[in-house]
C-alpha cells in the first residue's frame, strides 16, 4: 500500500490532507512534537477510511534527531509531505530573538533538516515524491510579517532548487503557497471570504496537485495574481506602503 | 474573531467570539480561561440555545475513536456530524439509533438536545442509547458520566443545552441493519381525528410520523399523511439494489444560494404547496421501498432550505401535550388554521414514555411547525404557549428563540432540581447561552 508521511500533523491543514489521502487509500504516517496528541486522528483515519495509520514523534527544532526519525519510520513514504510552520509574532520577534530564532528554525532550517534527508534517501532508491508547504507570505517581505516572510521565502527557494536537482534523479518536488487558510493559526484575523480556503480546499488541490505533478500550487487561483501584482510595484513605491 | 452567528431558523443572530479546538487540553484551558461561553455544534438548533459571546466551536473535534463492528459501539469526539458517521456505519451494518430530521447535528448537540427521531415510541430519545460520555465541567475538569456514573451530570447534560459544560467525548450504541433502505408505507388521514386512529393503528411500527395540512379548515381539518417505515430487509430489495443493499445511489444536492424574499412563504403559497403535497399520493395507501436519506432526511436534499424563509428568519413552534390531552391539539391547530399563519411541512409524532430529568420528549403528542418571523408572531406564540401550559405540555428547547421565561419553569417539572445541579457543575455560570439568560437559567 502507497504511504504519506506528514510531518506536523497537528495542525487543521494536516488533518485534512491526511483525511484526503487516507479516503484515496493512501496509508498515514503522522509526525509532530506530541505523538499522542495524535492518536485520536490516527484512530479517525483507520476507522473512516480501512487504511494503516502511525504515529511518530518529530520536533522540527530538534534537528540532530532527524535522522534517527526517519530510519526509525516503520516503512519509507512515497510520499512526504511537510506542513509544520509557525507563524509568530512580528513584533514580538522584533525585540525578542528567542522568537526570531523559532520562526527561522521552524519555517526554514527544521523543513530543510528533515527533507534533506528526505531527499537523499528518495534520491538513492529514485522513488518519492516532495510536498513543501511554503507561504504567499515568502513572495515579498512586508513590514507586518518579514520574519516569517523571510524564512518561508528560503524555504520557497530550497523547494525550488530541489526540484531542479531531483527533477533529474526522476523524483518530483511540488511547493504549495496556499495564500490564507482558515485554521486555527488565523482565527484570530479577519480574513476576506474570498481569497480564503477551507483546509479542506488546501488538501483536495494537494491531492491533484501530486497527481498531475504540478511544480508550485496556489489553492485559489487569485492568489497567483495577487502576488504578481504585489511583485510587480516598484520598490520605491512599496517601501512607502504599510502592508 | 467576532462573528455574526445565528442558528438554522436566522433569528436570532448575534456578534459572537469564535474560537475553534482539536486537542482537548486546547479547550480546558481555553474553559479555564474564560467566562460567557456555550459550546456550538453544526448550529442546527433553531432558536438561541448555542448562542452567545464566546461560543467554542466544536466543528474541529470531530475524531472518530472506535466503532466495535461486531458489538456495534461507536465512541466518538463531540463535533463530528451525523452525515459524516453514516457514511461510515452504514456500509458495515449499522445505523444510527436514534436520528433527528437531520443529519447535519453534531453528537455534541444530539446529546445536548437529547434528540429524538420517528422511533421515540419504540427506542425513546438518544440518551437511552449511551454508554458514556466525558464532559468538561465549569470547574475546568473532565469527568465521565453515565447512566450509573456522575448520574447527575449525565442526566443534566442530556437535554440540558450545554449547561453543564462541555461534551466532548460520547460512547454510544447502534441500531443492526441488513440494507440501506428503509420498507416505507404512506396512508392518507382525511382529518386529525383519522390520523390519531392511524398512529394508534400503526403503532408497531419502528419509524412513524406524520406530515399535517394545518390550514384546512371543516371535515378536512388536520388531514395528513401518516408515514410509517421499517429497515428493509434483503429481500426486500430490487435486484439492482440487492447487489449492494448497504451502498446508497450517489445524488446531487440542491441549495437555496440565498435568502429568498419572504412573500414567496404566505398562505397561498403555503396552501397550494399542501394541496400538492396530499394529492400527490393518488392511492389512500402506498407501499415501497426507499433508501434511508429520503425517509429521514427529506429536507437534507436542499441545502439552506431555512433561506427559504428570507432574511428576516423563522422560527420553529414545537410542543408536546400528554396523551390524554388530545383536545389541546385541536385547540392549538384551530388557533393556527384560524389565523392562517401555518406553515409548509408541519409534522405531528406520538411520543413514547421516557424518563427524564430535562429532556423535551414525554408521552403524547409533539407538532412541530416554522413560522416565519413578522409582526405580532411572539405574541401569538404567546398565546400558543398559554394553551400548551394549560394541557401540561411544553415546548422544544432546541427549537425554542423566545418562550418567556415563566412558560419554561411552569412547564418543565424538573427545572428546580436541574438548575441546581447546573449550579453545582457550572458554579461561576461559565457556561451561559442567549436562551439560559432569557430563561433565567444562568443569570
Amino acid at each position: 500500500m502507497a504511504s504519506v508521511l506528514i510531518l506536523g500533523a497537528g495542525s487543521d491543514m494536516a488533518v485534512a490532507i491526511a483525511r484526503e489521502f487516507a479516503a484515496k487509500k493512501y496509508d498515514i504516517l503522522l509526525a509532530a512534537r506530541n505523538s499522542n496528541a495524535l492518536i485520536p486522528l490516527q484512530q479517525d483515519l483507520q476507522i473512516r477510511f480501512d487504511i494503516k495509520a502511525s504515529v511518530h514523534d518529530f520536533d522540527a527544532l530538534a534537528f540532530d534527531t532527524h535522522a534517527a526519525f526517519y530510519n526509525n519510520l516503520p516503512q519509507v513514504p512515497d510520499i512526504t509531505i511537510c506542513v509544520f510552520g509557525y507563524l509568530g509574532e512580528q513584533e514580538k520577534a522584533e525585540q525578542n530573538w528567542d522568537e526570531t530564532a523559532r520562526i527561522i528554525h521552524t519555517n526554514y532550517t527544521g523543513a530543510v533538516s528533515i527533507l534533506n534527508i528526505v531527499a537523499e534517501s528518495y534520491a538513492a532508491s529514485g522513488k518519492g515524491l516532495i510536498v513543501g508547504i511554503s507561504s504567499v507570505a515568502g513572495e515579498r517581505g512586508r513590514m507586518s510579517n518579514y520574519i516569517y516572510g523571510s524564512a518561508k521565502a528560503g524555504f520557497t527557494a530550497y523547494l525550488s532548487g530541489l526540484r531542479n536537482r531531483l527533477f533529474h534523479k526522476g523524483i518530483h518536488v511540488m511547493s504549495v503557497q496556499p495564500g490564507f487558510v482558515n485554521t486555527r493559526m488565523t482565527q484570530h484575523l479577519k480574513l476576506p471570504p474570498v481569497i480564503t480556503a477551507q483546509p479542506e480546499d488546501v488538501a483536495v488541490a494537494i491531492y491533484k496537485g501530486v497527481m498531475k505533478k504540478k511544480n508550485t500550487l496556489y489553492v485559489k487561483w487569485h492568489w497567483r495574481y495577487i502576488m504578481l501584482i504585489i511583485t510587480s510595484i516598484p520598490e520605491g513605491i512599496f517601501k512607502k506602503l504599510k502592508l | 474573531m467576532q462573528k455574526r452567528l445565528a442558528n438554522w431558523g436566522n433569528y436570532p443572530a448575534i456578534a459572537s467570539e469564535e474560537s475553534t479546538f482539536t486537542q482537548e487540553e486546547q479547550l480546558r484551558s481555553f474553559v479555564s480561561d474564560n467566562h460567557e461561553l456555550i459550546a456550538r455544534g453544526n448550529g442546527r438548533c433553531y432558536g438561541d440555545a448555542s448562542l452567545g459571546k464566546h461560543s467554542i466551536s466544536m466543528l474541529k473535534y470531530d475524531k472518530v475513536l472506535l466503532f466495535d463492528t461486531q458489538k456495534g459501539i461507536l465512541e466518538t469526539q463531540a463535533g463530528v456530524t451525523l452525515d459524516q458517521l453514516l457514511d461510515i456505519i452504514v456500509p458495515k451494518g449499522w445505523f444510527l439509533p436514534i436520528t433527528p430530521g437531520t443529519k447535519f447535528i453534531t453528537i455534541g448537540g444530539a446529546v445536548a438536545s437529547d434528540v429524538h427521531g420517528k422511533n421515540h415510541h419504540v427506542d425513546g430519545a438518544f440518551s437511552n442509547h449511551i454508554i458514556d460520555m466525558d464532559v468538561i465541567t465549569g470547574t475546568g475538569e473532565t469527568v465521565t458520566c453515565s447512566p450509573t456514573q456522575h448520574t447527575e451530570l449525565f442526566w443534566a447534560t442530556c437535554g440540558g443545552m450545554g449547561l453543564t459544560g462541555v461534551i466532548t467525548r460520547v460512547k454510544f450504541d447502534l441500531k443492526k441493519i441488513e440494507t440501506a433502505y428503509i420498507k416505507q408505507t404512506q396512508i392518507k388521514a382525511k382529518n386529525l381525528e383519522d390520523v390519531i386512529r392511524l398512529f394508534e393503528e400503526y403503532k408497531h411500527y419502528t419509524y412513524s410520523m406524520a406530515w399535517i395540512d394545518c390550514l384546512k379548515k371543516g371535515d378536512a381539518f388536520g388531514r395528513s399523511i401518516l408515514i410509517v417505515g421499517e429497515h428493509a430487509q434483503p429481500a426486500e430489495l430490487n435486484d439492482k439494489q440487492r447487489k449492494a443493499p448497504l451502498t446508497l445511489p450517489a445524488k446531487r444536492k440542491l441549495t437555496i444560494p440565498f435568502n429568498l424574499p419572504s412573500f414567496i412563504l404566505n398562505t397561498l403559497t403555503v396552501k397550494i404547496f399542501n394541496w400538492l403535497y396530499y394529492n400527490k399520493n393518488l392511492k389512500r395507501e402506498i407501499n415501497n421501498v426507499v433508501p434511508y436519506e429520503p425517509f429521514f432526511y427529506p429536507l437534507d436534499a436542499i441545502l439552506h432550505w431555512n433561506r427559504g424563509y428570507g432574511k428576516a428568519g423563522f422560527v420553529q413552534y414545537q410542543f408536546v401535550l400528554p396523551l390524554e390531552h388530545k383536545d389541546g391539539l385541536v385547540a392549538i391547530l384551530k388557533r393556527i388554521s384560524d389565523k392562517g399563519w401555518g406553515s409548509f411541512l408541519a409534522v405531528l409524532k406520538v411520543f413514547g414514555n421516557q424518563d427524564s430529568l430535562i429532556s423535551f420528549p414525554m408521552e403524547g403528542y409533539t407538532l412541530a411547525l416554522d413560522f416565519p418571523v413578522r409582526k405580532g408572531l411572539f405574541e401569538f406564540l404567546d398565546e400558543l404557549d398559554e394553551i400548551v401550559l394549560q394541557y401540561g405540555g411544553r415546548l422544544y428547547l432546541s427549537k425554542d428563540a423566545r418562550m418567556k421565561q415563566e412558560v419554561f419553569w411552569k412547564s418543565y417539572p424538573n427545572a428546580e432540581k436541574f438548575a441546581s445541579i447546573v449550579q453545582q457543575y457550572n458554579p461561576d455560570k461559565r457556561f451561559t447561552s442567549l436562551q439560559s439568560e432569557r430563561l433565567l437559567l444562568t443569570k
